[in-house]
């Protein structure tokens, strides 16, 4: 093996790897706040919702958690426009990773929901809470708190997975990899680079998530 | 200019399909293999090799599978091989397949009661006879709802060797759109065909851990 490492192009194209990271941690930021409200609200449409509702609920759960998030991208990116529906890459990707997150969270907090225990929602009744009020202070709050660390880990899968956006041509860190690599002819030294990128990332999102946590559910039902 | 009809495309890509469902099968079961080696390294004695096996599952579930892809694309490429997409593809899935389910594992072989562990010592058994009749045959129980769970995780991985040439399911489906310009049809059945696949094992997965539970909850 001859072939001699060289990462002197970082310094001519660090600023394109910069912009990449920015638009990464862009998706991931709008993502995961939308995905995670939209996973919240089919919790309680099927936990609560009109009845027509919960099997509309369940075939998107179900239709999302098993096709790859490749194939929900090209559908938006290339399918939806035959519908009339034109979308820039960055909104196309944006929307591919909330119905994305949007599917997984809901099972996610579906299980927290189904954990908490009967008699708290009873206890919110006796209480005179509305059931939105129930489920809000009651259920959602402490169910949201109990999986905040696997509504986390989906969350860095979803930022991981965000790599593909680069395939409808969202300009992301991905996309910064592969322009840097046609440029320079660099493609190991280019995704290596990106790689460790991607890892330092995941681990700062993840500390991001965990203070996030600590910040919103302050000590709420600990004994 | 040529009129495809529907069971064109839907024939070209259940052609394709075959491969999704080869590399599939080639990804799980050589992760299944060095996923089972991962796993001793990491409970086992030896410092060394707990900290490597760390480190690579940290690795592995930390960047993107697509990264995994390319370097494995052009990594094996510096070795001076011609690297063929499915090689490439093969590798970068089984490993990250090991770690994946390495760590699953872990956790199932970790979850076993610490005085099941105490109980073989005191009968004299050696860590072999230890895992051998007692950890594993108790642990595999409740590891093989998460794996067939996983097994859809790595059927959808498959779509991402597309990306590098590999010609299966989805790599199909853009090709029969460039041909076809019919996008929403062909991504449409494109994804019918991985829900097909992926749905029977997440619902067996369900399945099973509703029934492998029943034991567990009399405890």
């Amino acid at each position: 093996m001859k072939y001699v490492f060289d990462f002197a192009w970082l310094g001519q194209y660090w600023p394109v790897l910069l912009k990449g990271v920015a638009v990464t941690i862009g998706l991931i930021t709008v993502g995961a706040v939308l995905g995670i409200a939209l996973g919240i609200f089919c919790a309680w449409a099927r936990a609560l919702g009109p009845k027509w509702l919960r099997p509309v609920i369940t075939a998107y759960v179900e239709l999302i958690r098993n096709t790859p998030f490749l194939i929900q991208l090209f559908f938006i990116f290339f399918g939806l426009p035959s519908l009339g529906l034109q979308m820039s890459e960055l909104q196309a990707a944006n929307l591919a990773m909330v119905v994305n997150l949007g599917a997984y969270s809901c099972e996610i907090i579906r299980a927290g929901i189904q954990a908490a225990p009967r008699g708290q929602s009873e206890a919110g009744a006796s209480l005179a809470m509305s059931p939105i009020q129930t489920f809000r202070h009651v259920i959602l709050v402490p169910s949201l708190q109990r999986i905040w660390p696997a509504l986390s880990s989906q969350v860095v899968i979803v930022m991981l997975g965000s790599a593909v956006v680069s395939q409808i041509a969202a300009e992301d860190l991905t996309y910064a990899a592969n322009f840097i690599q046609s440029r320079t002819f660099r493609a190991f030294e280019a995704y290596f680079v990106s790689t460790a990128i991607y890892l330092l990332l995941a681990i700062a999102l993840r500390q991001v998530l965990a203070a996030v946590g600590t910040m919103i559910f302050p000590r709420r039902s600990r004994q | 200019m040529i009129e495809f009809s529907l069971w064109d495309i839907l024939r070209n890509l259940l052609l394709a399909t075959r491969w999704t469902v080869l590399l599939s099968l080639v990804a799980f079961i050589g992760g299944a293999l060095a996923g089972i080696l991962l796993l001793f390294m990491r409970i086992g004695k030896r410092r060394a090799l707990r900290l490597f096996a760390k480190c690579y599952v940290e690795l592995f579930q930390g960047t993107p599978l697509l990264m995994q892809l390319f370097l494995a694309f052009f990594g094996l490429g510096l070795l001076g091989i011609d690297v063929p997409a499915w090689l490439a593809a093969a590798v970068a899935l089984i490993l990250w397949t090991a770690a994946f389910l390495a760590e699953i594992w872990r956790g199932c072989v970790e979850a076993i009661a610490k005085g099941q562990w105490e109980a073989s010592s005191s009968l004299g058994m050696g860590y072999l006879q230890q895992m051998r009749y007692v950890i594993l045959p108790q642990a595999l129980r409740i590891a093989i709802p998460p794996t067939v769970g996983f097994s859809v995780q790595v059927v959808k991985g498959t779509a991402l060797t597309s990306i590098i040439g590999f010609v299966e399911l989805s790599k199909a489906g853009t090709m029969v759109t460039n041909a076809t310009f019919q996008p929403f049809t062909v991504y449409g059945l494109v994804a019918l065909i991985y829900f097909a696949l992926c749905w029977p094992l997440s619902k067996s997965s369900q399945i099973l851990e509703r029934k492998l539970n029943v034991a567990h909850r009399n405890h």
